[in-house]
């Protein structure tokens, strides 16, 4: 199995320490030419969406990336990536890959003050680590769309398909969790 | 400050790895720095450049400058406080700043202690130019360190030197024996536990960023190379020619450092980069200023 991670700016080098851990091979992705590279899964990681998504239009790496999402490429997408992959992003004035069926709300819980650290339940599972860094969360998700995680009535983990966003970052944590359910919608789509 | 808020303040400025923090002046600055793709920027009324140029008493930028460039754009938001100036710093805490940086680019308020940062709840950067300076700022609550180069000459150097002496030093503790620690604390004057996660790890336990006097993409991606994990542009876009396309391309090389060609694509035709002054043509040092 080798997953892609996207290198263009943020927390990159924590995730692929996350799936080191877990015995799973990664490489990063900066340039056009990476993404020919065998891959059975993508991830998107926290940092700045407006400076990663700039990188990826300069870079010209847009339109192969939402095609090989659209085509069932898994992709994990942590805070900068939900705002990335979301159909609409409601208090700005872009979208950007367009490639998820849910509406996101940027900086949701406000400045670097309004960051926290919590528990909570993903997917049926108590007591997952929730870091939210000047985090997004989901208004709204579509009919395709299953709610993974809330907290405080606020969606803040989903998937659709292929795709699993979190708008905390499984990525700080001292938690393999997220990570190994990703690695469970790799090997699903092999099958 | 407790554990767990300095934990997500080390961890916001990971969030801003591999990517480039630019000094606006004000909101229209504060926009192209944003669709150029800087992951922050700085706010601050006047660029180093000018500091230099125009002398007398640097200050904390009038907050009403601050709040319009966080209403003009959606990255985080750092201002600037004299250093040991604890009150400027309340006073952006209660702005509600994502970071504030304790820069010897503002006239020092204190020539002796810095601000105690234990005691805020938003993220402090400070400069650095060896590995002491950047331990005894960990020490006192920084978050992240970034270098302290020349600010506003254009010129690169100090950067590099400081750069290089902290990821030297960092190698040098690494091939120290566990008990030799203690005397290189009591020489660096910081906490024994600070240099064994040094030792342990190659790297401080916080966020390191290249700043001052970062011109140019090849500056950008020099820098990064020497081991930093982002950059800090000042003067250098706009006091160029033509800012826009000079941050565009310092963004790209900052992602591609080690990519030869696209640095010599991004270098091109970048108009006038901005004229610069060499250290020994300047009066003021800016890096002696806080140790």
């Amino acid at each position: 199995m080798q997953i892609g991670v996207l290198a263009l700016q943020g927390a990159f080098i924590e995730h692929r320490k996350m799936f080191e851990k877990l015995g799973v091979e990664t490489f990063e992705i900066r340039n056009p030419s990476c993404l020919e590279k065998d891959m059975d899964g993508l991830v998107i990681p926290g940092g700045e969406s407006t400076t990663m998504f700039k990188l990826l239009n300069d870079l010209g790496m847009v339109e192969r990336i939402k095609t090989l999402i659209k085509n069932g490429l898994p992709v994990l997408g942590t805070c900068a990536g939900l705002i990335l992959l979301a159909n609409k992003v409601e208090n700005y004035k872009r979208s950007f890959l367009k490639s998820m069926d849910i509406i996101a709300l940027k900086n949701a819980y406000g400045r670097q003050l309004g960051s926290f650290k919590t528990f909570g339940e993903f997917d049926g599972v108590k007591k997952i680590p929730f870091i939210f860094i000047r985090a997004p969360y989901i208004k709204s998700v579509g009919s395709s769309v299953e709610i993974l995680a809330t907290h405080r009535e606020k969606i803040v983990a989903a998937r659709e398909k292929n795709i699993l966003v979190t708008a905390f970052h499984p990525e700080l944590a001292n938690n393999t969790y997220i990570h190994e359910y990703f690695i469970n919608i790799v090997t699903e789509s092999k099958h | 400050m407790n554990n767990e808020r300095y934990e997500l303040n080390k961890e916001l400025a990971q969030m801003l790895k591999g990517g480039v923090i630019m000094d606006v002046t004000n909101s229209d600055q504060a926009k192209i720095a944003e669709e150029a793709g800087a992951c922050a920027v700085m706010a601050l009324e006047r660029i180093p450049a000018d500091i230099r140029a125009s002398g007398g008493i640097s200050r904390m930028s009038d907050p009403k400058l601050i709040k319009e460039i966080q209403e003009a754009v959606s990255i985080p938001v750092m201002a600037k406080v004299r250093i040991g100036h604890f009150v400027e710093a309340q006073i952006l805490e209660a702005l509600e700043i994502d970071y504030i940086d304790e820069s010897e680019v503002l006239s020092p308020a204190d020539d002796i202690y810095h601000i105690d940062k234990t005691k805020f709840n938003v993220p402090f950067v400070c400069g650095a130019k060896n590995l002491g300076e950047a331990l005894r700022r960990i020490e006192e609550g920084a978050a992240m360190i970034r270098t302290k180069g020349e600010p506003g000459t254009g010129d690169v150097i100090q950067a590099v030197v400081h750069m290089r002496k902290i990821m030297g030093e960092m190698r040098n503790i690494q091939s120290l024996r566990e008990d030799e620690l203690f005397e290189k604390a009591k020489q660096l004057q910081v906490q024994v536990d600070l240099l064994k996660y040094v030792k342990e790890n190659g790297k401080l336990p916080v966020v390191n960023f290249a700043a001052g006097g970062v011109a140019t993409p090849a500056d950008a991606a020099l820098m990064m190379q020497l081991g930093a994990e982002g950059v800090f542009v000042g003067s250098g876009i706009f006091k160029s020619g033509n800012p826009k396309k000079r941050a565009k391309a310092i963004v790209q090389a900052v992602t591609n450092y080690d990519d030869p060609k696209l640095l010599a694509k991004l270098s091109e035709d970048l108009g006038e980069a901005m004229v610069g002054i060499n250290e020994d043509e300047i009066d003021l040092l800016m890096r002696q200023r806080g140790e």
